[in-house]
């Protein structure tokens, strides 16, 4: 029991250790070479193509069912369906758009990463890069970083709009709650602080996942085999780590009175 | 050019070097040779410095680079290399023509319309030709050795480690690739280490070799010397005998 807790720690502090080395030698290069623009761009649309359907789809049906468990709740306390797009909207905003977002891309193009650069990592490709004159921090780990930045914030934003039209349609017909009602609720009572808070937190676990990922295909080892397994590894480090930060994040942020 | 001396190497606790010690020549072909799995590969992985050595010393040009850690300074004493890997190592979601293209935008001056003719003209060198377009995937291991070699003579490298270049090619292919080795080497004055399993190739091309065994260079020799070596271990291996002081481990 001590002995696995032991070794538990032990691995994280030495993951820990490898995702940091990664993270300081990206900025050292950030700093002194050129941005390889084509390849950010490549990535980024690549990013966000790959994802907007699904993410949109998952947040779709997430504002419907909010929608209707609201409606449910506060005809149960109220007796009528009322706040309903206030409830929806800040639920997605704050919380659900960001943290489902970054599930849905984790599990799309956090785990391509992995497999691309693990199987780039066995196959020597990733010596290759150094020895044609340039790293792996360089061509493959800033330009994914940045497009997981710019996309996930982006997606995080469709998915809000997506997810506020699911729970307009079920609170119209439904719950017989009108449009114009449904959306002055969410007008009202949400403003751009609970933008900004769902933008910081979709940024900064796109930053993590981007690392997670990279750091796991960077240090596989053992062929194919070892490919599954650090992709596998990549998704589900990515998902609790997503879940812990938020946590944490929303104490932050609530406490700056964001 | 560079010295070698008492270089180590483990993975995992397992000792692949223990104890080499040789130099490389400037404008010399080098050949390494030994048995499967001695450490070819891991020797001049930690040459190029892919690998950090447990010990030992490694001299470039009179400048220890074994523990290097600066990774402004190692990927300034990556550039003064080529290196061909034993498995082609090219980068599948590119093109072969942008592989070979890849190293002039980081190591050449070379602007980029001129990308195409010199694609073209290192592809030849190598007997390949209208491949540009296609993707590594599509193409014969032998190919994408060649490719993998047009890849490092694109950057016009001063010295060149190759892990095997000939092994998987027709054996006329093989003679292209050992003169054109040659070649670099005449007109060139290109340095070369060399590994192979090609006894043949390994005379022909060879000023010195060097021959690993058990952790250790076993014989260095110029190659005319090599030839008629009385070494045990080299004659075994020179002979390609499975009777010998070298015992591959083989269970039934
Ligand atoms: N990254 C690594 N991790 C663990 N062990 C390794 C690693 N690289 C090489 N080895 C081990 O080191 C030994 C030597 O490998 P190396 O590739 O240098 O052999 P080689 O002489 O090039 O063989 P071959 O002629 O078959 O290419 C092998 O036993 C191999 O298992
Ligand atoms: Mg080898």
């Amino acid at each position: 029991m001590f002995k696995e807790i032991g070794r538990f720690i032990l691995t994280f502090l030495k993951q820990l250790g490898q995702a940091s080395q990664m993270v300081s030698s990206c900025a050292f290069w950030l700093a002194r070479a050129p941005l390889e623009f084509r390849q950010t761009m490549i990535q980024t649309t690549r990013v966000g193509v790959d994802s907007i359907a699904v993410a949109a789809l998952t947040s779709l049906f997430t504002g419907m069912v909010l929608a209707l468990q609201a409606g449910t709740t506060m005809r149960n306390i109220l007796s009528e369906p009322l706040y309903i797009g206030t409830l929806v909207g800040f639920s997605l905003v704050r919380e659900l758009g960001p943290v489902l977002t970054a599930f849905v891309i984790t599990g799309r193009a956090g785990a391509a990463v992995t497999a691309e650069i693990g199987t780039m990592k066995v196959t020597e490709q990733i010596d290759a890069l150094y020895t044609l004159g340039t790293n792996p921090a360089r061509y493959l780990v800033i330009p994914r970083i940045i497009a997981f930045m710019i996309a996930i914030p982006v997606l995080t934003l469709f998915a809000n709009v997506s997810g506020m039209l699911g729970g307009l349609m079920v609170s119209a017909h439904g719950l017989g709650v009108s449009p114009t009602v449904y959306i002055n609720d969410i007008k009202t009572y949400i403003g751009t602080g609970d933008l900004m808070h769902g933008f910081i937190k979709s940024a900064f676990f796109a930053f993590m996942i981007a690392v997670v990922c990279c750091c796991k295909g960077l240090n596989t080892r053992g062929g194919a085999e070892g490919v599954g397994k650090a992709t596998t590894a990549a998704v589900v480090i990515s998902m609790v780590l997503i879940l812990v930060a938020d946590y944490f994040l929303t104490a932050i942020l609530a406490s700056l009175g964001i | 050019m560079i010295e070698i001396k008492n270089l180590k190497k483990s993975f995992g606790g397992k000792q692949i070097l223990k104890s080499v010690t040789f130099s490389i020549k400037e404008g010399g072909v080098t050949t390494v040779i030994g048995g499967s799995g001695t450490g070819k590969s891991t020797l001049i992985k930690c040459i190029i410095r892919l690998l950090e050595p447990d010990g030992g010393q490694i001299l470039f040009d009179g400048k220890d680079i074994t523990h290097i850690k600066d990774e402004l300074a190692l990927a300034q004493l990556r550039r003064s290399f080529g290196y061909l890997f034993q498995e082609g190592a090219l980068f599948d979601s590119l093109t072969v023509g942008e592989n070979v293209a890849f190293g002039l935008k980081y190591l050449t001056d070379t602007p980029a319309a001129d990308y195409p003719k010199i694609v073209k003209e290192k592809l030849a060198l190598v007997g390949l030709k209208d491949i540009e377009n296609m993707r590594p995937a599509e193409l014969s291991g032998g190919m994408k050795k060649r490719v993998s070699l047009a890849r490092v003579l694109a950057i016009n490298p001063k010295l060149i480690l190759y892990d095997e270049p000939t092994s998987g090619l027709d054996p006329i292919m093989s003679e292209i690739i050992n003169e054109l080795i040659s070649g670099l080497k005449r007109k060139l004055g290109v340095t070369s280490v060399v590994i192979t399993h090609d006894m043949k190739s390994a005379f022909e091309i060879s000023d010195t070799m060097v021959m690993l065994h058990d952790g250790r260079a076993e014989l260095v020799a110029p190659a005319g010397e090599f030839k008629n070596t009385d070494n045990p271990y080299a004659r075994q291996f020179i002979e390609g005998s499975s009777r010998g002081p070298i015992r591959m481990e083989i269970t039934n």
